[in-house]
């Protein structure tokens, strides 16, 4: 019985919608590398306005100035002169469908998003490669001066001293070397600017795909929620696999404004190929409130620590996420969160789940200035090995400045119960379908979190990527 | 068909973590029929309950279980299930992020392999949960999580009615209830055995969840064999002088 029964074996995920490689039909294709030439190439490529082109170039000095990270995961196999920084698509941003190139557009049908639009949401954005493809926005949300379109025509257009400033003042180039790189070849993203007192009931999504080979994705998202405003920004990424690395280092900065809330939720899902190095921030005035939802399940390579600025007093943040490492991936994701204000709040609730070798490291930190008085932050962190070959770390940190601060931190680490496997078989199920079942429901505090649409997706990659046969 | 057994277990000798816990128990549940086993604490019970479940952690080292016709010894627990064997848990296991209705309905399904229509599956839920005077909230709470004894037994009850196997194995299920609830998971236990004919093979220590029952055959067990079978005649004695009076005979 018990001993001659093989162990479950857990394949690899099947990626069917996510790997179908496109053709490669670009219009243009920086070569491989990073000089000033390059830039400023790229740079009269895009048309930027004169600060943007010195912007990029000082940018470039920072990244020449700045040394890799010396802590977290390796990143020996990403040379960025093999990383083509800049591709554009055959075709100018457009607002209809059925302009978008018929092979880019197919991608896009399989991954639900024209039909997501039509079904749950405001607006949408869908950038392939290095530039937006797509940008539409309801009318009716439209109407209320909610302005949601490309970082391209933002710069330019009626909202350029806006984005100017704010563009890079909260994750500067000088933040670390792939913020600098981010500041000079940076392209694509989205703008959202949500006026004073509006609230947007259904969510604004974005989503990213790179399909060119051995190339980077730089996007950059500003999001300005004006006071007493609302929304909920989602933010989808995939790419197909290739054998060679590919690069993503967007970036992300959020801005809540006195009494306004924003949900930011992503799915990440790039391929096992690809060095995801995105930074992300937000900063929370008086009354404010930023959550995260996050979840983490691709790349070769990630370190992804969401943070957040708890700027003005009674603001707060909460963050939920889940980081599912598999074979062969390295994924170091956390999140950070500084206390300023009084009586700010945090909770930090996330799980990790490691399989097949996969790595998953959980950091945190919490930072409570001195002017914090009354603070509160609490940290939860859970962690699932799947098996005995894979890794799970968790590493909290911790500067509180004040005593008038309560902090509090939770972290648990283990296995999946074979007792519960048993129950559940009980009843009929497969090993297989208990397993994936088991896992489903530790990583239920982000699906939750998530419209159902994403919810279901979310959970129908943790089926594929504990599919397997039992031996 | 009729006249064959349901349940078979012949010199069924099983170990956990190495150790030999059951030493050649021969038991046979017939169709239709309502068996009760009774001994002290430590003697085997559960465990027979597991083996014959297929619990992984207890290995059958000789000895063989027949079910329908079938000899399952070496067959996975969840394919038991398939076939129709229950086992009501002792001490549940809370399953967070999966509801409990979600959990039956999945069940259902796998044994049916066909997609149940919502409506008549909830219909259905919410009729077997009001007999067992359970809160409809719970059908939507994760499964056991933060169920009270009593819930999580009536939890169980429920799962039975709804799958109807044709063998439950009820382990301690009045165990820590009180006189309400085992009232409730004992009418439960009847329309089970009224509604399906499914065949139960009780383990207790009491007598109270018997109450509503007709008792068919009772076994007694101790230090891992069974040393007395006999009628609910057995189960009277056992109640009014204890395990002891059996030694004299």
């Amino acid at each position: 019985m018990a001993e001659n029964r093989e162990k479950t074996y857990v394949a690899d995920v099947d990626r069917s919608i996510y790997d179908i490689r496109d053709a490669e039909h670009d219009a243009y294709r920086m070569e491989s590398g990073l000089t000033p030439e390059i830039v400023d190439k790229l740079s009269k490529e895009k048309d930027d306005p004169v600060w943007m082109q010195q912007f990029r170039l000082q940018s470039l000095q920072i990244y020449n100035e700045l040394r890799l990270p010396d802590w977290g995961p390796s990143l020996e196999g990403l040379d960025i002169d093999h990383i083509a920084t800049y591709v554009r698509p055959n075709t100018k941003m457009q607002n209809d469908w059925a302009n978008v190139p018929q092979d880019i557009k197919d991608t896009f049908e399989r991954l639900g998003i024209p039909q997501a639009e039509r079904k749950s949401l405001a607006g949408v954005g869908a950038q392939y490669d290095s530039e937006l493809v797509y940008h539409n926005v309801r009318d009716e949300v439209a109407a209320e001066g909610v302005v949601y379109t490309d970082m391209e025509s933002a710069l330019k257009g009626e909202y350029a001293d806006m984005v100017r400033k704010y563009f890079m003042k909260l994750v500067t180039p000088r933040d670390h070397k792939f913020a600098a790189l981010h500041g000079a070849v940076w392209s694509g993203g989205s703008f959202v600017y949500v006026p004073k007192g509006v609230h947007l009931s259904i969510p604004l999504q974005s989503y990213f795909r790179l399909n060119a080979k051995g190339a980077g994705q730089f996007e950059h998202t500003l999001i300005i929620v004006d006071e007493g405003a609302s929304l909920h920004f989602i933010e989808g990424c995939s790419a197909p696999k290739y054998n060679v690395a590919n690069l993503h280092a967007g970036c992300v900065e959020l801005y809540v404004k006195r009494n306004a809330k924003l949900r930011y939720s992503t799915i990440e899902n790039w391929s096992k190929n690809m060095y995801n190095l995105n930074t992300k921030r937000a900063l929370v005035e008086e009354g404010g409130t930023i959550e995260w939802v996050s979840g983490s399940f691709g790349s070769h390579v990630g370190c992804l620590y969401p943070m957040s600025i708890l700027k003005g007093d009674d603001s707060r943040m909460e963050f939920t996420g889940v980081t599912f490492a598999g074979a062969g991936q390295d994924l170091d994701t956390g999140a950070k969160v500084v206390h300023v204000g009084k009586n700010t709040s945090s909770y930090m609730n996330t799980r990790s789940i490691s399989k097949s070798g996969g790595v998953s490291t959980f950091r945190s930190s919490v930072v409570v200035e001195k002017s914090a008085k009354g603070a509160k932050s609490a940290v939860s962190c859970q962690s699932l090995m799947l098996d005995s070959e894979s890794r799970s770390d968790t590493i909290p940190a911790m500067d509180i400045k004040t005593r008038d601060a309560a902090v509090g931190h939770e972290a648990k680490i283990g296995a999946i119960s074979n007792d519960a496997v048993f129950y559940l078989m009980s009843r009929g199920m497969s090993e297989e379908d208990a397993r994936a079942l088991i896992v489903s429901g530790f990583a239920d505090n982000v699906s939750k979190e998530l419209p159902l649409e994403y919810a279901v997706e979310m959970n129908n990659l943790i089926r594929l990527e504990m599919k397997g046969s039992i031996g | 068909m009729k006249n064959e057994a349901l349940l078979e277990v012949k010199s069924l000798h099983v170990s956990a973590g190495g150790k030999e816990i059951l030493h050649g128990v021969d038991l046979t549940v017939g169709r239709d029929e309502t068996h009760v086993l009774m001994g002290p604490n430590g003697t085997g019970k559960s465990t027979l309950g597991y083996a014959v479940t297929g619990n992984p952690v207890y290995t059958v080292t000789s000895g063989s279980i027949v079910f329908d016709g079938e000899d399952i010894t070496d067959l996975p627990v969840n394919e038991r299930a398939r076939r129709g064997i229950f086992l009501s848990f002792q001490n549940p296991l809370e399953v967070p992020g999966v509801t409990l209705s979600a959990f039956i309905r999945s069940a259902l399904e796998q044994k049916t392999g066909d997609r149940l229509r919502l409506w008549d599956f909830k219909k259905r839920l919410k009729e077997t949960m009001k007999l067992l005077s359970m809160d409809e909230s719970y059908a939507e709470r994760d499964l056991n999580v933060g169920f009270s004894g009593g819930e999580k037994k009536k939890a169980e009850i429920l799962q039975m009615l709804m799958l109807e196997p044709k063998l439950a194995i009820l382990d301690e299920t009045d165990s820590g209830l009180d006189v309400d609830a085992v009232r409730t998971v004992s009418e439960g236990v009847r329309l089970f055995r009224e509604r399906t004919h499914g065949s139960l093979l009780i383990i207790t220590h009491s007598t109270r969840i018997l109450e509503a029952l007709h008792v068919d055959a009772a076994h007694v067990m101790e230090n891992g064999v069974i040393v007395k079978n006999g009628g609910a005649e057995l189960v009277e004695a056992i109640n009014e002088k204890g395990f002891g009076s059996l030694k004299t005979e």
